[in-house]
């Protein structure tokens, strides 16, 4: 019983990332733009919160420290692409390589360094709930504000006027435009408050899930979390839902490992990266599935007056 | 304020010009980042341009860096061309020289120095068989072909490891995960005696006159390249697009898995966790700023590979981090790929009206 309370809570703790990260993509690719520097603005982030955190002590300066790197390195990336045309998916891979190396080199002093004991959140009384406190109740709130980051998401996009003109700019920008819309500055301001999320996925990271900093130690999350914008088919809450379950499977892998099942450890880490490849090819497989909410003119540069 | 403005006709003398100001602008950002580390710029520039190349044993090993990049780069320029997103080369590079490393270990004492052929096609087999998972799987499902092979990466790299740990993991070899030395016949031949360069550099430049050849002289190069840049007439010609994914997959990955097998049956000579050093990776680089031409890939690649030396020089010399290399590459690809809008672009100062 406590063990799966234990896995629930874990679950939760390892979807958290992905869907900080997944959300903020989701965000940019309902503008228009797909940003697949994710994995390296996490990993710049990663450092930058890590780094913060042990020069101040305060874990909430090492989120802002994350948030500033995300939103930084987005708004660079977002110029080249939406101001010089630059090619997306190119410019996109030259951030995460450049994010890998550049994290790498920022943190070569911070390899040995540790994080004291993390403080501990629970919410009273509800966390002194039999299985549901332990399993739901005692997270970081951040665990909650991803949640309730979704919910507010779901409302603005169908609900707000905003919205409406951000899915408008991702649907057809050239209309937009006709209709007086500055299509490239809202394109900036969703890359930019995608990179800032994707900044605040990668200093929780660091800050909070694995307190301490190793070179490359976002492993693929950036990805996964761009492939769960298709996986959710573009909604806000289905995104949610995925990142649980991917969190749900990397907590399996920790758990199986624990329980000492007879697979070697090299095949439970593949886990994650084969149940992504899966449930893209199975989502994939529809393209009706996938047209349905897919933003019409993804990836597809837009230069007004052409 | 500046504007852009689009030009009648793509500048060519921008499209030389652009790769070059994107090195100096590289540079500049060098300069600033060595000065922001209290180090000496021009000790720093020195160690990453110019000591590479400073004596023919450096030029050896920055030939034995060239020899991979290239290679991969060169099967990748087929994909980007054909518009194929493969950006798992490192995956397919770690299962080539994981089938390569494989037959090099059933070699003994008295094999032949054949035995080199089989390795280096199991390294290709290899490479062609793991980008063949992300074609069916895009072909089959239509999953994204990024995400994909991306993925992959991160399970060859696993099996390698699985491999190194367990079955094949050096009983003399005091518990390191490694497999066991190969024996010195299963050794690609080197170029020239008392250096490390193999006859891999001239598999990787015929390599490059053969891709200029398929490219830009042949039909089936053509009909390669159409479907990316205009899928429409590509299917109004009748070309495949099919054929067109699936060929530069398997271009691409058995290229990479060739350069595993080179790379591990050369200067490695066994297997260990530390086969991938991420030649996939900035192969995709190589690629871009070589302009996915067979000749700008071979110049490209040069650079880079300084780019490695030097950050492995600026380890001892500077007493900075190897990853400095990354740094730079990254750099390097984000300037070319802004300066290259003025090649479509010209920039204009207009007054704001309001």
């Amino acid at each position: 019983m406590d063990a799966y309370a234990f896995l629930i809570a874990a679950t939760l703790n390892a979807g958290t990332v992905l869907a900080l990260a997944a959300i903020g993509l989701l965000i940019n690719e309902k503008a228009g733009i797909v940003n697949l520097g994710a994995e390296g603005m996490m990993l710049c982030a990663a450092i930058a919160g890590f780094a913060a955190v042990v020069h101040t002590g305060n874990d909430w300066l090492g989120f802002a420290a994350g948030i500033a790197v995300g939103a930084g390195l987005a708004a660079i990336f977002g110029v080249l692409v939406i101001w010089l045309n630059t090619n997306q998916y190119a410019t996109g891979l030259a951030l995460s390589l450049f994010g890998a190396g550049f994290s790498a080199f920022a943190g070569i002093k911070y390899v040995q360094e540790k994080l004291p004991e993390r403080p501990h959140f629970e919410i009273p009384f509800l966390a002194d709930i039999p299985f549901f406190g332990p399993a739901l109740f005692k997270q970081h709130p951040m665990v909650y504000f991803a949640i309730a980051l979704v919910v507010a998401l779901v409302w603005f996009l169908d609900r707000s006027r905003s919205g409406l003109v951000m899915r408008s700019i991702g649907e057809s920008p050239s209309s937009a435009h006709a209709l007086g819309y500055p299509v490239r500055r809202i394109r900036l301001l969703a890359v930019v408050a995608g990179g800032a999320l994707c900044g605040l996925a990668g200093a929780y990271i660091s800050v909070i899930y694995t307190p301490l900093w190793v070179e490359g130690m976002v492993a693929g999350k950036g990805w996964i979390a761009l492939a769960l914008t298709t996986f959710g088919t573009w909604r806000p809450l289905r995104v949610l839902l995925g990142a649980y379950l991917f969190g749900g499977v990397t907590m399996l892998q920790f758990h199986l490992q624990g329980t000492g099942v007879d697979i070697p450890s090299q095949f439970l880490t593949m886990l994650p990266y084969i149940a992504t490849v899966v449930v893209l090819a199975l989502i994939s497989r529809n393209p009706a599935w996938i047209r349905v909410n897919m933003p019409a003119s993804l990836g597809k540069p837009f230069y007004p007056g052409s | 304020m500046l504007r852009l403005e689009q030009r009648p006709q793509p500048s060519r003398a921008w499209s030389v010009a652009s790769p070059l100001l994107a090195l100096l602008l590289t540079m500049v950002i060098g300069v600033i980042l060595f000065a922001a580390l209290g180090k000496d710029p021009v000790r720093g520039l020195q160690v990453f341009l110019w000591e590479p190349v400073s004596s023919p044993g450096r030029i050896g090993e920055l030939l034995v860096k060239v020899t991979p990049l290239l290679i991969i780069a060169l099967g990748l320029a087929v994909c980007f061309r054909s518009n194929v997103w493969n950006i798992g080369a490192e995956g397919q590079y770690v299962i080539g020289a994981l089938l390569a490393g494989g037959v090099a270990l059933l070699a003994a004492k008295d094999t032949t120095r054949w035995i080199v052929v089989p390795i280096v096609f199991a390294g290709i087999a290899g490479g062609m068989l793991w980008a063949g998972v992300t074609a069916f799987l895009r072909d089959r499902f239509n999953a994204n072909e990024i995400l994909v092979s991306l993925m992959l990466v991160y399970v060859a790299e696993q099996l390698l490891n699985y491999m190194v740990f367990g079955p094949w993991k050096d009983p003399q070899g005091y518990n390191f995960p490694q497999s066991k030395t190969f024996e010195a016949v299963t050794e690609i031949p080197r170029l020239m005696a008392g250096s490390r360069v193999s006859v891999g550099i001239v598999i990787a430049l015929v390599a490059a006159a053969a891709l200029w050849v398929f490219l830009f002289r042949t039909r089936a190069g053509f009909a390669q390249q159409v479907g990316g840049l205009a899928p429409n007439a590509a299917r109004y010609a009748g070309f495949s697009s099919r054929r067109a994914l699936w060929t530069a997959l398997l271009v691409s990955g058995g290229a990479a898995g060739l350069a595993g097998a080179l790379q591990v049956a050369g200067p490695i000579g066994q297997l260990t966790p530390y086969v991938p050093e991420g030649y996939g990776f900035a192969a995709i680089i190589v690629a871009f700023v070589g302009r996915l031409h067979p000749v700008g890939t071979v110049f490209s690649a040069l650079l880079m590979s300084m780019f490695y030396i030097g950050g492995e020089l600026a380890q001892s010399r500077l007493g900075l981090p190897k990853s400095l290399t990354g740094v730079f590459q990254g750099l390097l690809l984000f300037t070319l790929l802004a300066c290259d809008t003025l090649i479509a672009y010209r920039i204009r100062w207009t007054r704001t009206h309001s």
